[in-house]
């Protein structure tokens, strides 16, 4: 069974993102960048499933600039057994990914899709899901626990109200969450390895999508910074302002 | 109590532009050093020193290893993180692929071994010995040793230990008295050795030791000391463990610091060894392995610096207390108020400094080792072989003084354990110690590095500085402009000292190594000051990138220059002028107070 997993670059979590000073978006220039902590954990799930003899190959793939290579070849030291890159320097948003990975999944013929639920810097949480319904297969979001059978899965995924169990036939596209897994430390000898494996570069005017983006960013901002707090003299003054000033109650 | 975070920028431009990383990938057998690779390897290092040993430094200090009955409990977490250790292949790293190594460059594995020992100096010791001993092993060791104990060395499953000190031989080995009889195809050595680190422990199946001894016929001195291989259990004809050795661990030290790190008194009573390459030659293999060693805790120097200093910032960065000089208004972090930056300044360049020195010392050995031409692996070795002693000594005596300083920018809460600076004053103390004294390197950078060669090498520093000088005339920035007189200064400095040297080596050899310190402080001094003016034309050119990093090293190189490289004259004078003075009182003269 051929499992593909998608891989995003993103701003490494630890640091602390700042705004451009034309309040065009995130600054990365000079940014540590790291593969997005939840494709993490679905790259390592996938890796577990190929160790358990489920799965038999792991394609990672990921869409965007060249730098993106090092995402990949971290997959790759990982344990993904060849990476695809479709090089663009166009702003990526979740319908042009999904569209991108949806003509790759094609060509692949994947059995399972899994990546993050999310990416940590815009925090999406639509790509899997646009993926799906673009292909026409079965998701299953928000996985916590992932048990592969023939021709289905049976995922548990984690909701607001608790813990939800489905079965999905496959072929499927999987989103994970945070408590899936604890993805493993890459070992030198594999990182040595990953110099090794295949690796394909494509472009998205090569597989015929268009991704243009159809949101436009107006202005991004940083958060209003936190102001002092002031004590107040008893319940009372602490009611009229949650009520008059706070407007919370 | 902050955490340790890899300067991977710092490393990654040391590496690139000063230790010339792209020029060591095209040696033979270095391909595979690619910068994306070296960029990976780098990454992950990072991950496990910051996630795995760091956590457990502090706690580790506190709990110190136990010794019961024989065997030696290692601090909580310690086991866990040495799998970890041996799951991640990084002991692998620079050794032959034939035994199971990953044959990177000596480069790579230096910046490597510094994230380890930064992030906790205990641990990183039980890899650095087992490192040593692999060296020793695959240069002198008979086939059939290497085929039974590098593979599981190089894994890591079996780590290493290097037995040399005797309670009556420090660093005069000629005094070893531990017995190998012959008997058979091996040895039966008894006696007993101190002060060895990891001698016992509980973090992998199996304790390599290498022993030097004298057989019953050897002649006296460093001449009759032969080196030999003794397992703390004997493999099986399969390989694994066998029977339990008669090596046992009498006790460990209490010591200043390093605590979680087991410091043995090792007896051999009639224990089973095997002989590693020749008899009596024991002590010329130990100096193949010394250069390493010596290498290796001068990088302990650089790394215990680089821990102090991100400890103490992050401190200066939170700290409120006292107001601002000019601004005064309001209680202000102390990284406001000039001493404190001064401190974490003469911290930030002397580490920094350090690093280049030891990263471009290390790319030399690969270059040494590598490179084609006969006459320029020779010129290599040569640089090598010079400064060696300086990497040394000088990282880590300033190691020591930036720890102090990390401790100072605490203030009174820096003499408080709970801090965790105090511990990295404790752990650097060993630094100028172990591998030989600063002054043991310091006759060595005089006597045999200098003197010996009458100044050959030295001298060819001198005019490669002097060459390097017209390089600097050509920048117009204005900060390297201030530093060209001080390092030409220091230059003239190395020069005249190296003078001295040569015509009073065989006249006053006591005036010359009374002077041997300083003149390794100058040396180390020039040489760092030499880097970092490096690092600012290197800098300079690579403004338009991250330029709040590039705009940084400049300043920092030019702090260097007027804060520590200025000293230069001044030991000079001490060097050439102070040896009378040191020799001055006679014996009975030193009680007449």
């Amino acid at each position: 069974m051929k499992v593909l997993v998608a891989v995003k670059r993103v701003v490494d979590f630890n640091v602390k993102v700042r705004v451009k000073a034309d309040g065009s978006g995130v600054e990365t220039a000079n940014v540590k960048m790291s593969m997005n902590p939840f494709d993490e954990i679905a790259l390592e799930e996938a890796v577990r499933l190929k160790e358990a003899g489920a799965a038999s190959e792991i394609v990672a793939v990921s869409c965007g600039v060249a730098a993106c290579q090092e995402t990949l070849r971290t997959a790759l030291a990982i344990g993904a057994d060849r990476a695809i890159l479709v090089q663009t320097d166009a702003e990526l948003q979740p319908l042009a990914v999904a569209k991108l990975l949806k003509s790759i999944a094609l060509k692949e013929a994947p059995r399972l899709v899994i990546m993050g639920k999310q990416a940590i810097d815009d925090d999406s949480n639509q790509t899997g899901q646009m993926l799906a319904a673009l292909l026409g297969w079965s998701q299953a979001t928000f996985a916590s626990k992932v048990k592969m059978d023939k021709d289905s899965a049976e995922v548990t995924r984690e909701v607001d109200g608790g813990l939800d169990t489905i079965s999905v036939r496959l072929p499927a596209v999987v989103t994970t969450d945070l408590r899936l897994n604890e993805p493993r430390y890459v070992t030198l000898p594999n990182i040595m390895k990953a110099k090794k494996k295949p690796f394909e570069t494509l472009t998205p005017e090569a597989l015929g999508v268009d991704v243009k983006p159809r949101l436009a960013t107006l202005k991004v901002v940083e958060p209003a910074k936190r102001k002092a707090g002031i004590k107040v003299a008893d319940a009372r003054a602490l009611v009229d302002k949650l009520r008059n000033e706070a407007k919370v109650i | 109590m902050s955490a340790y975070t890899a300067p991977l920028k710092d490393m990654k431009f040391v590496l690139n532009e000063l230790a010339g990383l792209a020029d060591v990938a095209k040696l033979p057998g270095y391909q595979e050093a690619t910068p994306d690779t070296v960029d990976a390897i780098l990454e992950e290092a990072s991950k496990f020193a910051t996630e795995i040993l760091d956590p457990i430094n502090y706690s580790g200090d506190q709990e110190g290893s136990v010794w019961k009955d024989g065997a030696v409990a290692t601090p909580r977490g310690f086991k866990h993180a040495y799998q970890q250790y041996v799951a991640g292949g990084w002991g692998s790293l620079p050794f032959e692929a034939q035994w199971g190594g990953q044959g990177l460059p000596k480069l790579v594995a230096t910046a490597v071994e510094e994230m380890l020992t930064s992030s906790n100096m205990s641990f990183s010791l039980c890899p650095l010995l087992t490192q040593g001993a692999i060296h020793a092993l695959e240069l002198c060791g008979a086939e059939a040793l290497k085929k039974t104990y590098l593979g599981k060395m190089i894994e890591g499953s079996w780590t290493g230990t290097m037995n040399l000190t005797e309670p009556q031989a420090g660093s005069d080995l000629a005094l070893v008295r531990t017995r190998a009889v012959r008997e058979g195809d091996h040895y039966r050595i008894s006696g007993q050795k101190i002060f060895i680190t990891y001698g016992e422990h509980d973090l992998a199946e199996n304790i390599v030791h290498l022993v030097l001894a004298r057989t019953p016929e050897a002649p006296e001195g460093v001449k009759g000391i032969s080196l030999f291989l003794v397992p703390k259990f004997l493999p099986k004809p399969d390989g694994t463990p066998g029977e339990r050795n008669a090596a046992r661990c009498a006790s460990i030290e209490h010591k200043l610091g390093i605590h979680a790190s087991p410091t043995a008194v090792m007896v051999f009573d009639n224990a089973v060894g095997y002989l590693v390459g020749e008899e009596n030659k024991g002590l010329s293999y130990m100096f193949v392995m010394m250069n390493a060693a010596r290498f290796s805790v001068g990088l302990e120097g650089v790394a215990i610096a680089e821990r102090a200093f991100q400890r103490a910032l992050a401190y200066a960065r939170e700290r409120l207390q006292g107001k601002d000089l000019v601004e005064g208004a309001s209680t202000v972090p102390i990284i406001r108020h000039p001493d404190v930056r001064r401190m974490l300044m003469l911290m930030k360049s002397q580490t920094e400094a350090m690093r280049a020195l030891a990263y471009v010392v290390a790319a030399a050995m690969d270059f040494a080792q590598k490179v084609e031409d006969k006459n320029q692996r020779q010129k290599h070795q040569a640089f090598v072989d010079l400064m060696i002693p300086v990497v040394k000594g000088w990282s880590s005596e300033t190691g020591i003084e930036i720890a102090s300083l990390g401790v100072q920018v605490h203030g009174g809460m820096g003499f408080i354990e709970e801090t965790g600076a105090a511990q990295h004053l404790r752990d650097a103390r060993i630094t100028t110690i172990y591998e030989g004294t600063t002054g043991i390197q310091a006759g060595d950078l005089v006597g045999r590095k200098i003197a010996r060669d009458s100044g050959a090498t030295a001298k060819a520093l001198v005019t490669e500085l002097k060459r390097f000088d017209a390089e600097l005339a050509r920048s117009k920035n204005p900060d390297i402009q201030a530093m060209r007189p001080v390092l030409a200064a220091g230059t003239a400095a190395v020069a005249d000292c190296v003078d001295y040297i040569v015509a009073n080596a065989g006249k006053d050899v006591r005036g010359v190594f009374a002077g041997a310190v300083p003149f390794l402080k100058l040396m180390g001094i020039v040489a760092g000051g030499w880097q970092m003016a490096r690092a600012a034309l290197a800098a300079e050119k690579l403004l338009s990138g991250d330029s709040n990093f590039y705009q940084a090293k400049i300043k920092t190189a030019r702090f260097f220059a007027e804060h520590v490289l200025v000293q230069a004259p001044g030991l000079r004078d001490t060097v050439v002028k102070g040896g009378a003075g040191v020799m001055a009182l006679s014996d009975e003269q030193f009680l007449a107070s």
